[in-house]
């Protein structure tokens, strides 16, 4: 198949493609997913930043 | 080739690298963002940042003409790389680890390791793992960088070793994560462009795809003829189970590489660098196509130059290139594509070293830095970044000194190259893979356990390396000189260490978890705060 010799060479061709559509269908299935934590992180990030002392310290 | 051409290339390059050096150091302010690019990163930078780390030269030329070898099952690769490197390590690894990480506040992979375990000397002992075992594979990056440069701009390998160690080491001292990431987009970008043109232009100059597949199949019989003893059957079959070449292919090729990419620090350190949960999964979109434009094409590239040689001299690939693996895809470019293209493929050449270089270079000085100086040996020099930085500096030095020792140790300088990631990417994989998938996925995993699967994963990895794997043993010489011979066990003298170390690590995070203490509630309800079962 494929021009190729043997079915573990036909495997690897098409499982690099299958493998990359797979990441791109996820990709696109998971664009906003998942969402609810956002928000909780950036107050903690801001708490964070008002709190940490390494983050005050740190200027070049 | 045309060196004025070339030069504006080079000139163009190196401009645009600056500049996004420079806005990396402009953004810096704080630990976080040094170390982090303050958490803040677009996700399709991530990720083609991370493709870009995790693609080096040695992906493109050296693995490229191992498939003019080897022939087509190296795709084998590909497939894990996007499957296990992308899909896995995002979906599986990436999501919990950029949430655990937050949740402890780590910076780093050991720091994260460390606070997960409650472990201060398990952070320390990791970041001194990744600053002594890592300078190995970035020598070997450098020494592939340094050697291309040389000759394609005929200059002393000792010049241009330190300007290309110069300039990679500028923008990562001083732009920190955001300069190292910005710079990887670019040159992931440029990499991206010209294997595209390289994949066309294969296929149509070899008669599409299934015409070059069918010329390839029907010149089996010369691969039977080299290499038919060792177990070739052509190129676009797998070799003859268990024959030393498909040992060769299948574990250290496939598996050493393609598993080990999972524990790498500067690769798990990029899950932390974005903001949300959801940009991880719109990463693995791209980082998907981008790692199947990347070693897929140089595969199928390596494995076709056969054809075209063989149309052309009526020599395969290997003979053409005067038996010299890492010189196919370069004499291929030269010989095949366009005088401009070889211009192009120049700049993608020295774009796939200096993003891989660059992280490794981040990684050993946050390593060396963060993990070993400031948290394990308590040092504190003004301020955290300042810290970061001279270690960065001595990180560099000792890679640098190493790159520049290397050839006089060993005269097949770029088999090195190979040998430096395939043992960098297994002790990685053998010492802190078991315990970062206990980390993220089994609460019951103690330190105790941890710290017992990271020595025995380096143990039999090292052990493996001296006294097993000939590819390793031999000429490291200890084997022969205590015992008289290459290897203590024939049997698996071409199995990679990674085969023998990883499950005994395995065995032993989960042996010792049943009989330590399990960690304290408070430590696992921090780390897990927020992560769905």
């Amino acid at each position: 198949m494929l021009g190729f010799q043997d079915w573990g060479v036909t495997l690897a061709y098409v499982g690099t493609i299958v493998s990359a559509v797979i990441c791109v269908v996820y990709g696109i299935v998971n664009w906003n997913r998942p969402r609810e934590d956002e928000e909780s992180e950036i107050n903690e990030e801001l708490e964070w930043e008002k709190n940490d002392p390494e983050l005050k310290e740190g200027n070049i | 080739m045309n060196m004025i051409f070339l030069g504006f290339v080079v000139i163009l390059y190196l401009s645009v690298i600056a500049f996004l050096g420079y806005r990396g150091y402009k953004r810096t302010k704080s630990t976080s963002d040094y170390l982090l690019a303050g958490r803040k990163i677009h996700p399709m930078i991530m990720a083609i940042s991370y493709g870009a780390t995790f693609i080096s030269t040695s992906a493109i030329v050296g693995f490229g003409g191992a498939a003019a070898v080897f022939g087509m099952g190296v795709l084998w690769l590909t497939v894990l790389n996007i499957f296990v490197g992308i899909f896995i390590a995002f979906v599986f690894f990436g999501l919990r680890t950029r949430k655990m990480g937050h949740n402890l506040d780590a910076h780093t992979f050991p720091e994260l390791l460390g606070r997960r375990f409650d472990s201060q000397f398990l952070q320390t002992a990791g970041g001194l793992l990744i600053f002594l075992a890592m300078p190995l594979y970035a020598a070997a990056i450098i020494l592939g960088g340094a050697q291309f440069m040389s000759t394609t701009l005929a200059i002393p390998y000792e010049v241009s070793l330190v300007v290309f160690v110069g300039i990679v080491a500028m923008y990562v001292i001083m732009g920190g994560m955001r300069g190292v990431m910005y710079t990887d987009a670019f040159q992931g970008t440029v990499m991206f462009v010209s294997m595209t043109i390289l994949l066309v232009t294969i296929y149509s100059s070899t008669g599409g795809i299934v015409a070059a597949h069918t010329k390839l199949t029907a010149l089996a019989p010369q691969a039977v003829k080299i290499w038919g003893g060792a177990g070739h059957q052509g190129w676009t079959a797998m070799p003859v189970f268990w024959s030393p070449l498909w040992q060769q292919l299948v574990t250290t090729i496939v598996l050493g590489v393609g598993i080990g990419v999972l524990a790498q620090p500067q690769l798990v350190v990029r899950f932390m660098t974005v903001k949300s949960g959801h940009e991880l999964n719109r990463a693995v979109l791209a980082g998907g196509v981008f790692i199947m434009m990347m070693t897929g094409v140089a595969f199928v590239v390596g494995a076709l130059a056969n054809v075209y040689f063989f149309e052309q001299t009526e020599n395969i690939a290997l003979l053409a290139a005067g038996k010299k693996t890492d010189a196919i895809i370069p004499l291929f470019i030269k010989d095949a594509m366009p005088w401009w293209f070889t211009s192009l493929f120049m700049i993608t050449l020295l774009a796939a070293a200096m993003s891989t270089l660059s992280s490794q270079f981040h990684s050993m000085g946050s390593a060396f830095g963060r993990d070993f100086l400031e948290k394990g040996l308590k040092v504190k020099i003004k301020d955290s970044i300042t810290v970061n930085k001279l270690a960065m500096i001595a990180a560099i030095l000792f890679s640098t000194l190493l790159a520049f020792g290397l050839p006089l140790f060993y005269q097949e300088g770029t088999a090195i190259i190979a040998t430096g990631t395939a043992i960098f990417f297994g002790l990685c994989a053998s010492a802190f893979l078991p315990m970062f998938v206990g980390a993220l996925y089994f609460k019951r995993m103690s330190a105790t356990a941890a710290l017992a699967s990271f020595w025995a994963g380096i143990g039999v990895s090292l052990f493996a390396l001296i006294f097993i794997h000939i590819k390793e043993s031999k000429p490291l010489g200890l084997c022969n000189l205590l015992f008289g011979t290459d290897t203590l066990i024939p049997v698996l003298q071409n199995l990679d260490p990674l085969i023998m170390a990883l499950p005994v690590s395995v065995i032993t995070a989960v042996v010792v978890t049943f009989f330590s203490k399990p960690p304290s509630q408070r430590v696992t309800d921090q780390a897990f705060k927020n992560i769905k079962k």
